[in-house]
């Protein structure tokens, strides 16, 4: 046996803020060598645009009328089907799978930064798929009322959302760590997506469907990003997109966080 | 003398499977403890109840002289871990997960650099390091996962069966490692394994665990010493086992005897003393011997008077 003294102590815990950078450094490495994530859900929101557009503008401003612009009624759609569910849930679940989560979890790292690090590198990429489909509205002749500032909040918008959406997939990869159930989350996507203001104003809006619409967060959000397009600075239109990407995100996140303390709890 | 591990009657039950059943430890620093059983012996719940990432059903443990229960992060401050199962990520380079484990234990640059460097020599790894650690195989991942459980130089290492999976000159190399880490940093290593052969290389004491308990403890030489100096094995006719059992208890001498298939496995004080009366006995009993051999007890023969079973057997069952 060794006479050998030890070494004196080396490691300290790294702080919150330190903690946080790393997983989000590492998160943003792995997207950015994860090009075959990424294409993909770039081309369905581009497809869209163009196929809703090229299928539908004739019919719906032909219905409306008065000026209607379709393709800037559309372009928010579009913006939203490209950052809704763009999370590294998947990857988080081949962490727990591959091990790798109980190696982050054998150092002192502060728990809830596993999540935040994740979120910061969906939130850049949310931002990075925001703008080849606004670069795509703009070519289209799609033009924002509040001008390069507008254009910027809209994307502030549409990131908080796709941020606030999160949330869902990674309390679906931390409650299952099954890739097949993170996968089909993209189903929770469609109520909020189709049960509300896609293709047609509010107002062109009766029954059941008019009335989902109407408790639908999305709605808001909608009409929020359409007003810095085609209104101008309509403080409540764009006040209730903030207030519910805030209400979807307070119920996701609180889903994610508390199934995350459940999955680091020792059990 | 300072213990770097301790635990007393820790138990951990999977709803009713008790994996852990009463497990006490006293591992003193500087030691390696190997902790030797067959598969599904319950050696990983009782690593991962000591890394903290499992909570103990009852009982209480410490590391490094802290609560591993109620002292989470100062026990993890101290520990290194290699897991069963290599824990990497796949799209990192080796270099960026070895790093990211810098940045985790709040070491700073130029500690992280140095550490990285002292690593890379450790495990022999070279300009691979700066490569996916999708490309490296198994051997390169083992070592690679050994480096980073290494990069916060932790008081405790815990590694979890390192060497399984690996080709002879790997595991060779794992084994030096060991060796050089307790003896030039007074590393404490908590060894576990199902190798006989690399308990009783590695450890100064072995701690024998089946179904939950620790069924024997020692250093390896004084754990053979204790079912006798030497094992004698008679290989005979499976028709004259009775024969040959009621012959041998009939000598004096004998530590142990124990009927395995179509061997009698026979614990002496003295091999060469008593290989000519046992051979007399069994011939005087009518038995035909096939083959009688003297060999030095392995930690196998402890297991086996021990348990009752064979430690390749159990892992079989």
């Amino acid at each position: 046996m060794t006479t050998t003294s030890i070494a004196p102590l080396l490691a300290r815990r790294a702080g919150f803020v330190r903690d946080l950078t790393s997983v989000a450094r590492r998160a943003l490495r792995d997207t950015a060598r994860d090009g075959s994530a990424v294409i993909p859900a770039l081309f369905i929101p581009l497809f869209f645009l163009v196929v809703n557009i090229g299928s539908l503008q004739t019919f719906v401003e032909g219905n409306i009328g008065n000026g209607f612009d379709f393709k800037a009624f559309q372009l928010p759609v579009s913006v939203i089907f490209a950052v809704t569910g763009v999370s590294r849930a998947g990857s988080l679940v081949i962490d727990i799978q591959d091990g790798y989560m109980d190696r982050l979890l054998l150092t002192p790292i502060s728990r809830s930064t596993l999540l935040l690090g994740l979120m910061i590198a969906d939130l850049s990429l949310v931002v990075i798929m925001t703008i080849p489909v606004i670069i795509l509205g703009l070519i289209i002749g799609v033009s924002f009322a509040t001008g390069f500032l507008g254009m910027l909040v809209f994307i502030l918008i549409a990131a908080t959302w796709g941020l606030a959406f999160t949330g869902f997939s990674y309390a679906i990869a931390l409650k299952t760590g099954n890739p097949i159930a993170v996968n089909n989350a993209f189903l929770l996507f469609f109520p909020f997506a189709f049960l509300t203001t896609a293709y047609v104003p509010q107002a062109q809006m009766t029954g059941w469907l008019g009335t989902a619409a109407n408790y639908n967060p999305a709605t808001y959000l909608l009409a929020g990003m359409r007003a810095l397009i085609m209104t101008g600075w309509d403080s409540r239109a764009i006040g209730q997109a903030f207030l519910a990407t805030a209400i979807v995100g307070s119920v996701s996140f609180t889903l994610a966080f508390s199934t995350l303390r459940g999955r680091v709890r020792c059990k | 003398m300072t213990f770097a591990i301790t635990a007393t009657q820790l138990v951990r039950t999977f709803d009713s499977n008790r994996a852990v059943d009463g497990i006490d430890l006293a591992i003193t620093s500087g030691e390696i403890y190997g902790f030797l059983g067959p598969n599904g012996a319950g050696k990983s719940t009782v690593v991962r109840m000591l890394t903290t990432l499992l909570n103990p059903t009852s009982g209480t443990a410490t590391v490094a002289g802290f609560d591993v229960q109620k002292q989470t992060q100062d026990v993890r401050l101290r520990i290194g871990v290699a897991l069963q199962e290599v824990a990497l990520d796949p799209k990192q380079t080796g270099r960026e997960i070895l790093d990211m484990q810098g940045r985790l234990y709040g070491l700073n640059s130029a500690r992280r650099k140095e550490r990285i460097n002292d690593l890379i020599e450790l495990i022999d790894i070279g300009d691979a390091v700066d490569d996916l650690v999708s490309t490296y195989s198994g051997g390169m991942k083992r070592r690679l996962d050994l480096a980073a459980a290494l990069v916060h130089k932790p008081e405790v290492l815990f590694l979890d069966e390192p060497t399984t999976g690996l080709d002879p000159v790997s595991r060779a190399k794992v084994w030096h490692e060991v060796s050089r880490l307790n003896t030039e940093m007074g590393m404490t290593i908590f060894l576990t394994t199902q190798y006989l052969e690399e308990a009783d290389k590695l450890a100064h004491r072995v701690g024998i665990i089946a179904r939950g308990r620790l069924v024997a403890q020692g250093t390896p030489t004084d754990l053979k010493r204790s079912i006798g100096a030497d094992v004698i094995l008679a290989r005979i006719s499976r028709d004259d086992t009775d024969k040959a059992l009621f012959a041998l208890r009939s000598l004096s001498g004998l530590d142990h005897i124990e009927a395995k298939g179509d061997s009698i496995v026979i614990g002496v004080a003295n091999g060469s003393v008593s290989l000519s009366p046992i051979a007399v006995a069994l011939s005087n009993a009518g038995v035909h011997v096939l083959e009688l051999t003297m060999r030095t007890p392995t930690l196998d023969d402890v297991f086996l008077e021990t348990t009752g079973t064979r430690m390749q057997e159990v892992a079989t069952t």
